[in-house]
């Protein structure tokens, strides 16, 4: 997959609940959760947004709660993926698992800024910088997880290796 | 000859049928108990149904609890509650508790003995690292690895690396497990134990009595940490006792077992610890807070709401009533530390400094319900996070802290330490 999108440039450790607020977790509609993106932080952010921006953060994005409600509500506002210096655990296991994509390299994430133009390759693991014209190698994915992505989420590859019958 | 392994990397070669693992290794484990709560259990739920699943693994094996909304706050998440509930009776799932029975989810499932010393267990809850405090593996997933694990009876790992953190020398009056956590929170960071075992031992810990030993492995994810994990002994083998109700086992770690990194902390130096605004890991010792006025005081949640929080929260309260515009709300984590707290009489102290008591709930902890902030408000509060609109309005701030200086906060209507209300240090 190629993603190409503006970028929307965040801090370090943006919480689960600076992404959905824990008011808000009373529903599993993503559209519903998708009105709430980072509205804590910018009350206007989903109006500032179009479909295919790119999410930029530095360390621990995603940290605190185990809430799905948060990257699905990233994926639903229409962010096609996101960029960190470093992803907290649970969040950065949901994501693979429920399909929302994400690239970790630290220099991309330091060196990027809001308005930024991004495009991204999955299968390179390759991040370019439009503006400065610099090209970022993403960490790895582990094949295992690289499988998952495959399979389209853990729950397809769960239906197709697992459940019998 | 097999690698000398942790704790943690032997809890999980067993479950995944192999001799030894090694950090970094991904693997498929068998999974002893899954647990689910009223916000994260509907979307799995969901996609549990849209798979074509029909019938979770082992209905004796998964846990479901309505703990955060409830009693339902709002219509939402009276609905959410249906569907959870609905289900648990389709699938005739054991270990679903009802509102009256059911208690803050990290509380409950130690106390009934349905997590032991030796399981390896997921929880669509990133507070499931609390039952680490037994020498089980716990760690917090969310709703689609929550489903996957019903089905399935399975999880994918990443064998974490180990950070060991030895605890020396004596704690001082007032402090506890809760400031044990925050000052290594202060010190590691946020993120100073991403994809990390976090292992707790030392003298101090050994002498640690097991409430503050759930505090200490409850917290471990604001460090980021994948686990929070104490080696058991004969304390955890007396909590144990009498609540197990199948076979469980101690499993330690070699002498010979890497660590990434080994840190000593002294603990005779550690004051009583407050996280100020908006990251846990922003921790002062009381005597540098300052005056520092409070709305709102809150003693509870899966990180200190247990019996031995409670008792020091009365201990400070007793005879003492709280300040005359600082709201104080305390909450049992179960309805058996509730009705203990009945029988000591802690109930009453609490009624006469003019507390609110609540029945179980998370609610205040994640801004849910049953005090929420406003705009500009302060908080001090035994819970575990203190991001921005943590508890209420992105304009208000949460203080986070043991029971003993919650409750001594909540009289002097400031933050402050029992000894300022003349309590013997």
């Amino acid at each position: 997959m190629v993603f190409q999108g503006k970028v929307w440039k965040l801090g370090a450790n943006i919480d689960t609940d600076a992404i959905i607020p824990a008011r808000y977790l009373n529903t599993t509609d993503p559209q519903e959760m998708a009105t709430h993106l980072l509205e804590d932080i910018d009350p206007n952010f989903l109006s500032k947004i179009k479909p295919g921006d790119i999410l930029v953060a530095m360390e621990n994005f995603g940290c605190g709660s185990s809430r799905e409600h948060a990257p699905l509500a990233i994926k639903y506002a229409g962010i096609s993926c996101v960029v960190a210096k470093s992803f907290a655990r649970i969040f950065y296991r949901n994501a693979f698992n429920m399909g929302l994509p994400i690239f970790e390299s630290a220099a991309a994430a330091e060196e990027t800024v809001s308005g930024d133009e991004l495009i991204i390759d999955s299968a390179q693991g390759t991040i370019e910088n439009l503006r400065t014209k610099k090209i970022y190698r993403a960490q790895p994915i582990p094949p295992f997880m690289q499988e998952l992505i495959e399979a389209g989420g853990l729950m397809n590859y769960v239906q197709k290796y697992k459940m019998k019958g | 000859m097999i690698r000398p392994m942790t704790i943690t990397e032997k809890i999980l070669a067993e479950h995944a049928g192999l001799r030894e693992v090694e950090p970094g290794q991904i693997i498929n484990a068998r999974l002893d108990l899954v647990l689910g709560n009223d916000i994260t259990a509907p979307i799995g739920i969901e996609e549990f149904y849209k798979v074509g699943a029909q019938k979770v693994f082992d209905p004796e094996k998964i846990v479901l609890i309505p703990d955060h909304f409830v009693p339902n706050k709002d219509i939402k998440s009276a609905q959410q509650c249906k569907l959870m509930r609905q289900f648990a009776q389709a699938q005739q799932i054991t270990h679903y508790y009802e509102v009256g029975e059911m208690g803050i989810e990290h509380a409950l499932l130690p106390e009934l003995g349905l997590v032991l010393p030796g399981d390896l267990v997921v929880g669509a809850d990133s507070h499931t690292c609390t039952y680490g405090a037994l020498g089980a593996f716990s760690t917090g997933v969310g709703s689609t690895d929550f489903a996957a694990a019903m089905i399935t009876g399975e999880a994918w790992f990443r064998v974490p690396e180990t950070i060991k953190i030895n605890y020396h020398g004596k704690r001082r009056p007032w402090v506890d497990g809760k400031d044990l956590i925050l000052y290594t929170i202060g010190q590691i960071g946020v993120d100073g134990a991403l994809y990390k075992a976090m292992e707790f031992a030392g003298e101090t810990i050994a002498n640690l009595p097991m409430d503050s030993r759930f505090t200490m492995a409850n917290m471990a994810i604001e460090a980021g940490g994948k686990s929070g994990i104490i080696a058991p002994d004969k304390i955890t083998k007396e909590y144990v006792q009498g609540r197990a109700k199948r076979p469980y086992k101690f499993i330690y770690s070699d002498g010979e077992a890497k660590y990434s990194q080994i840190i000593d902390i002294e603990v005779s130096r550690i004051e009583p610890q407050v996280a100020f605004p908006h990251l846990p890991s922003n921790v002062k010792p009381i005597s540098a807070v300052g005056h520092v006025p409070v709305d709102q005081v809150v003693i509870g949640s899966c990180t200190n709401g247990r019996l031995e929080d409670l008792r020091t929260a009365a201990r400070v309260l007793k005879g003492r009533k709280r300040a005359p515009y600082t709201r104080l709300i305390i909450i049992p984590a179960t309805q058996g530390i509730y009705q203990q707290a009945l029988k000591e009489g802690l109930l009453e102290i609490f009624l006469e400094a003019k507390a609110v008591i609540s029945t179980p709930t998370c609610g205040p902890c994640l801004g849910g319900y049953m005090g929420v902030l406003a705009e500009g408000e302060r908080a001090v509060s035994t819970t575990n996070r203190n991001f921005v609109g943590r508890m209420g309005h992105a304009q208000s701030e949460v203080y986070l802290a043991n029971p003993a200086i919650a409750a001594a906060s909540a009289v002097l209507g400031r933050i402050g330490s029992p000894e300022e209300l003349g309590l013997p240090a």
